[in-house]
């Protein structure tokens, strides 16, 4: 039955930002341990393991994410699980994230000098103990803008996931087009939700870059 | 793993394949061209224009850059014909991807353009150059050298995100893809084939955007 776009079609669209949110926490949570990997290998001393780590990150962004998802959700299958969508889509979109992470991360930890290591040896802390106490916490703070950043557009991709039937802000304002026959109206209002979940934290990243700029 | 995988069924539909790949590469080349002149033309008004315009650009470029591309898509497609603007699936395509592309170009343009140092530009006046000179080749061309790799990998991006005008039906090479799936209900191998296309058209454009670096700005 076509009905008019109500108050409870906007609220169901609010509602349905949870499972952007949610998939978003999920995808960083994931891509952030394969970042950490990734980055740790792209910036080891090893040759093989930096190529390992190259490829790992030209592979993945050099494929559409809409082809990595349905490599998720359709390999799943065929090795015999039937998984829901929000499993293949976290699987998917932590495959993803983990590339632009770790070539992130890789870029922090290169952009700490040579010289911060040895000052680290030279006071005697170990391997270990110069990135535990001298370079990590340098690095983070090279690394959280780009992050945040990063995080915007994970927020934004996440829609891809309502091309594989997983029910967050996209899909739910494709279900209430469905119904209502307002898709100007309904799209419009989906935008300004993902606006309202991405401007504060560009805004955000954009402030940190500034006064990183600035602590130099 | 008891899958046996079957890639002779997805490989006799090359024709679907073939013209796939060529409408994405056609859609490609359209979009990389108007978003970029789109793109250079909005960071100049960022950087040169009057407060007002500036300030409306900046709006274009937020509002695009932190809303998906999937619903500036639909939003092109399936929402303003309601307004009585119909648009037929290849031209939405290329509008919508260009809007976005230009939304990306200006924000890394306009990094460019600020990374010139002003005495460049007041060397550029003293000896005499026009403004429209200092602009093209003082200001433009070096900004244009220096963001030169972020640009070339948003192209990048961009053929990728073209994958996702496949969901209003545009028969790029995704589309060739799902329906290749519908006919052979080979679904696994039909989409490593199309990721091993897209590794293989994306490794070609970074080739042939790091040949084109040399012809460009070689000295």
């Amino acid at each position: 039955m076509i009905r008019e776009v109500s108050v409870t079609d906007v609220w169901y669209l609010v509602l349905a930002m949870r499972w952007t949110i949610f998939l978003t926490l999920l995808a960083l949570s994931g891509g952030g341990a394969i970042g950490l990997v990734v980055a740790g290998c792209g910036a080891s001393g090893s040759p093989v393991l930096r190529t390992l780590a190259r490829g790992y990150v030209g592979v993945v962004q050099g494929i559409p994410l809409l082809v990595w998802l349905f490599i998720f959700y359709f390999g799943l299958s065929i090795m015999g699980y039937s998984l829901p969508a929000w499993i293949a889509a976290t699987l998917g979109f932590s495959v993803y994230a983990g590339a632009f992470l770790g070539e992130i991360w890789r870029g922090a930890l290169l952009s700490i000098p040579k010289t911060q290591w040895e000052a680290g040896r030279s006071i005697g802390l170990r391997f270990l103990e110069q990135l535990r106490y001298v370079i990590i916490p340098q690095a983070v703070r090279v690394a959280i803008p780009p992050t945040v950043g990063f995080t915007v557009q994970l927020i934004k991709n996440t829609s891809l996931a309502a091309v594989i039937g997983f029910v967050e802000l996209t899909r739910e304002g494709q279900l209430t087009t469905a119904a209502t026959f307002q898709p100007f109206v309904v799209y419009l209002i989906v935008a300004a939700l993902y606006f309202s979940l991405c401007y504060p934290l560009t805004v955000y990243s954009k402030a940190l870059e500034r006064t990183r700029r600035v602590a130099r | 793993m008891a899958y046996k995988f079957q890639f002779r069924d997805v490989f006799a539909q090359q024709d679907a394949i073939v013209d796939g790949v060529l409408t994405t590469l056609e859609l490609s080349t359209a979009v990389i061209s108007l978003g970029f002149l789109i793109g250079v033309l909005a960071a100049t008004l960022l950087v040169y224009g009057k407060p007002t315009v500036r300030k409306i650009v900046a709006g274009y470029v937020e509002i695009i850059r932190n809303t998906p591309l999937i619903v500036q898509l639909f939003l092109i497609f399936f929402g303003l014909p309601s307004l009585g603007v119909k648009l037929d699936v290849m031209t939405a395509s290329v509008l919508a991807l260009t809007v976005n592309l230009g939304a990306y170009t200006a924000e890394i343009v306009r990094a460019g353009l600020e990374s010139v140092p002003k005495s460049q530009i007041e060397a550029g006046i003293s000896l005499g150059l026009t403004g429209r000179q200092v602009f093209r080749h003082v200001v433009l061309l070096p900004a244009l050298k220096n963001v030169y790799p972020s640009l070339t990998s948003q192209f990048v991006l961009t053929m990728l995100a073209t994958s996702v005008v496949s969901q209003i039906s545009a028969a790029e090479l995704f589309h060739a893809g799902s329906i290749i799936q519908s006919r052979t209900f080979r679904d696994f191998e039909v989409y490593t084939v199309l990721a091993v296309l897209y590794l293989g058209l994306s490794l070609l454009m970074r080739v042939g955007f790091s040949a084109c670096y040399r012809i460009l700005f070689r000295r």
